[in-house]
């Protein structure tokens, strides 16, 4: 393990095995800091399939057609992504594709940029209008627990599910490099 | 203009293609793509897209990447495609060789009353797949050149991209079903899937 992956937070490691365990075998992602142990770890872990995008309405595209061919995915993003992401939600509706995506929250805590404001404000319930069951980690310990029951709907139950991870349990931003 | 040049039938084109790729797992683009496929003879393995417009192309990456062993065929229109650019950029990232993306262009959008797409504005989508790193890309201008499109998507040992030039012609629509979990259900049943 290199160090950045063996310093990073227990819940992220957490996530990632709870992946691992539940057999999700394509990762699609777009980056950002809160996903990127568990984008290290999708890298180097040989039965998984990372994919990086574009834009977060292509993972959801690429999440159905996964199902479609008999793989479990999970779909990895911040709060901005998620209003990229409404008229691709239709294909999950129309055809009741299971769904689990991950979902760094910005703009809610301590935030330093405005930008990341109002779709912070609007990423819960743009999810709900689109009819994804959106669930909250807002302590450490209960990331895997959480993970794992989105999985278990999604998969199990054929359930779209959001997961939110609160901004607060990831920590503020370091925007300059000294003090 | 591309329109005024193209010499290629869509619906044949296509019915030849799949008669020559009788194992393909296809999806296709919202619109004409998926009236042509549908009027090319209907059978499970077919998944027809009424909506999702640009997402043809990364639902094809999803499953090239789940079916390593079957060749997936992407068939989408120029106007589905440019909606989904940026995939082509993730596709040329991940190489699944048994991916192959077929593009009808007929340089308009078709559905809504053909108006010029940026096909027959100054974007050529076979340079822009090139750009991505996508290995294969062809041109197709002649009909006969199925047959070598055909060979590429039967042997899966690189990732595809073939403009097809057609005429824009408005030709009857061939309705194919728009419920959605059934083409998902029977698509997984014969791949040996449960429902769900």
């Amino acid at each position: 393990m290199s160090s950045a992956i063996a310093s990073a937070p227990q819940w992220q490691e957490d996530i990632f095995s709870t992946l691992k365990q539940g057999g999700i075998r394509q990762v699609a992602y777009v980056p950002d800091a809160g996903h990127a142990h568990v984008i290290r770890r999708v890298h180097a872990e040989p039965s998984m399939r990372p994919v990086v995008l574009t834009t977060e309405e292509e993972g959801v595209a690429i999440c159905c057609g996964a199902w479609l061919g008999g793989q479990r995915s999970a779909l990895l993003m911040q709060s901005s992504g998620v209003g990229n992401c409404i008229n691709m939600l239709s294909l999950i509706q129309n055809c009741r594709f299971p769904l689990l995506t991950l979902i760094t929250m910005r703009g809610e805590w301590a935030e330093f940029n405005p930008w990341q404001v109002p779709m912070s404000k609007a990423t819960q319930g743009t999810l709900e209008l689109m009819g994804i069951t959106v669930l909250r980690v807002s302590k450490a310990e209960e990331a895997a627990e959480t993970v794992r029951a989105a999985l278990d709907a999604a998969f199990d139950s054929g359930e779209p599910v959001a997961v939110l991870l609160a901004q607060s349990l990831i920590g503020r931003k370091e925007w300059t490099r000294s003090k | 203009m591309t329109q005024t040049t193209a010499l290629i039938e869509r619906r044949e084109f296509v019915a030849r293609l799949l008669a020559a790729c009788p194992d393909a797992l296809v999806i296709s683009g919202l619109g004409s793509p998926s009236y042509d496929l549908f009027a090319a003879g209907d059978r499970p393995e077919n998944f027809y897209l009424w909506g999702a417009m640009g997402g043809a192309a990364a639902m094809g990456l999803g499953l090239a990447l789940a079916q390593p062993a079957r060749s997936v065929l992407v068939i989408t229109g120029d106007g589905e495609q440019l909606m989904g650019l940026g995939t082509l950029a993730t596709i040329g990232a991940q190489q699944p060789a048994n991916l192959s993306i077929v593009v009808l262009d007929n340089g308009h959008f078709g559905e809504t009353g053909m108006q010029a797409s940026h096909s027959s504005l100054g974007t050529s989508l076979s340079a822009v797949a090139r750009g991505c790193g996508i290995r294969q890309v062809m041109e197709i201008r002649d009909p006969a050149e199925v047959a070598a499109l055909a060979t590429l998507v039967n042997r899966r040992q690189a990732c595809a991209l073939a403009q097809v030039h057609v005429r824009a012609e408005d030709l009857p629509r061939a309705l194919p079903s728009r419920d959605g979990v059934h083409l998902k259900n029977r698509f997984r049943s014969a791949l040996g899937l449960a429902p769900f």
